[in-house]
């Protein structure tokens, strides 16, 4: 992955380009920084051959504002910066969903939540199997997804395999009957860590750290949720 | 057949290093040696069809062929929606198999019974759908399965029919006489029994998905007799696209969409939806004469 010079406060620019999904925009906003730093400083990912076997994944799990997604993605060049004036229009690539098919870089389609988990540690695993033990599976997640009974299947089986793979959750409280005990409470084995969401040193450090015989988790605590 | 199942998938583990298989805790033991020798490639992730399902879209999108192994009920309608996303949405293959069928859990109760899994499949792109009559069917379906990264759903049950035809994937006639009778899978002996002496002609075939509308649209005078062992009525759409612009009249049989609650065995149910030799005679004889 190239590390830009661009800073990331210019990605609300871009975002503000996108006028087709105002009704995910605090859901968009609530991962902007998890996705710069992932993007700029963690993920091996060559945004002109995004499809080699050995490079890093990133999935979006949370397919519900994609906005920010969107537009680090065509900062570092994974599909043209135009894109983005298109979001949801007939011909665009870009819906207010990602879909894998139609977006370079977009590793698998979402919107119904509770789906990238199971499908990340499916990919982890067949990376494990193909001796790609050096690239690495990163799932992002919103707090109130964890709703969904799916993702406990894969968060108990990641566990017990000892799966190395990274969890994100983006916590702005947008969970209906919340979380008590604390989110990391839900991902039991896991290794975790709980960071301020908009610190990007902070998001980079937990993000950096590898755990070759356990599975990761980073809890990105935000704004609540407005809106 | 699920012996046969375990054996091949056994071999094509050993064979070829993309082939994966995805448990959720059924056959687990069936599988233990094969487990033992790929433990990468072998992975029971419990009583979890959803994660069984999500596994398999993970894999798939590494380029791994992954099989998906549990009965109808659990690998169809619980993770329907992971079939739709998780592999069809992400335009991923895999190959379910299944055991159980319509009513092989006859006395397990309806929890256990899947008379609707090919009508669910059918509400989706791409899926080819196997019911093999005969264990012998069984293993040059998954072979080829294994060729290639598109969706492919094995059916397997315990009701058989006394002989295999292997090459049976598009309608291969059985008996040349009148009206058409076609036969899906293990419904291939209760049909020849049940019109041993009418003047019909008896087509059969191991793979209802794609239908052979080309062999249909051959076979067919004006009247048809379909007899699946799922819900009646599965294959209505495809047989009246294919037979669409000439006049015709069909007869649907198969699973009623009542719930039967008895037990028994797959016989006493077969029996019940009117799918034993006996039970189809009537149907078929007041339909065509």
């Amino acid at each position: 992955m190239t590390v830009t010079a661009l800073p990331a406060d210019a990605l609300p620019s871009l975002i503000a380009r996108m006028t087709g999904d105002e009704k995910h925009a605090p859901s968009s906003y609530s991962t902007l920084d998890v996705l710069w730093v992932l993007y700029d400083r963690i993920l091996r990912i060559d945004p002109a051959a995004p499809d080699e076997p050995d490079r890093d994944r990133f999935l979006l799990s949370k397919g519900h504002g994609p906005a920010a997604y969107y537009a680090v993605l065509a900062q570092k060049g994974f599909f043209p910066l135009e894109w983005l004036d298109t979001m949801a229009d007939w011909d665009s690539p870009l819906g207010n969903h990602p879909d894998r098919k139609n977006i370079p870089g977009v590793e698998i389609g979402t919107g119904s939540l509770g789906h990238g988990l199971g499908i990340g540690v499916g990919v982890a695993l067949g990376l494990r199997a193909q001796g790609y033990t050096g690239s690495r599976v990163f799932v992002l997640l919103g707090d109130a997804e964890l709703d969904e009974g799916s993702n406990h299947e894969a968060i108990a089986y990641a566990a017990a395999t000892h799966l190395p793979m990274t969890a994100i959750v983006i916590d702005n409280r947008s969970a209906t009957h919340g979380w008590p005990g604390g989110i990391a409470a839900r991902f039991p084995g896991w290794i975790t860590a709980v960071v301020d969401g908009r610190d990007q040193e902070q998001i980079e450090h937990a993000l950096a750290r590898r755990h070759p015989d356990r599975p990761n988790l980073v809890v990105a605590t935000v704004e609540p949720k407005w809106g | 057949m699920r012996e046969t199942f375990v054996a091949t998938t056994t071999e094509l583990l050993a064979e070829d290093p993309r082939t994966a298989l995805v448990l959720a805790d059924i056959s687990a033991d069936a599988f233990q040696p094969a487990m033992r020798r790929h433990p990468d490639r072998v992975l029971n992730v419990g009583i979890r069809e959803q994660l069984m399902t999500g596994v398999a879209g993970g894999l798939a999108l590494t380029g791994l062929r992954p099989f998906v192994h549990s009965y109808a009920p659990f690998v169809v309608d619980r993770a329907y929606e992971q079939i739709k996303l998780d592999l069809g949405h992400q335009d991923a293959g895999a190959v379910l198999v299944s055991i159980g069928a319509s009513y092989d859990g006859a006395a397990s109760g309806y929890t256990h019974q899947s008379p609707g899994d090919v009508e669910l499949l059918d509400t989706l792109e791409g899926w080819t759908v196997h019911v093999p009559g005969h264990h012998d069917e069984v293993p040059p379906l998954l072979r080829e399965a294994a060729r290639h990264d598109d969706r492919v759903y094995v059916r397997l049950s315990l009701q058989e029919n006394q002989h295999a035809y292997a090459d049976s994937t598009r309608l291969r006639v059985i008996r040349r006489g009148g009206p058409l009778i076609v036969a899906v899978g293990p419904m291939l002996d209760p049909v020849l029994e049940a019109t041993r002496d009418l003047d019909v002609t008896v087509a059969y075939t191991n793979t209802p998905r794609p239908l052979d509308a080309e062999g249909l649209r051959a076979l067919a005078g004006g009247e048809v007799v379909m007899v699946e062992p799922y819900l009646s009525g599965t294959s209505a759409r495809q047989v009246a696209e294919a037979l669409g612009g000439r006049p015709h009249r069909v007869l649907h049989l198969g699973v009623g969409r009542e719930e039967v609650r008895r037990y028994g065995s797959w016989q006493d149910h077969a029996r019940a939806h009117g799918l034993d030799a006996a039970g189809l005679r009537g149907p078929i004889s007041e339909f065509l004469w």
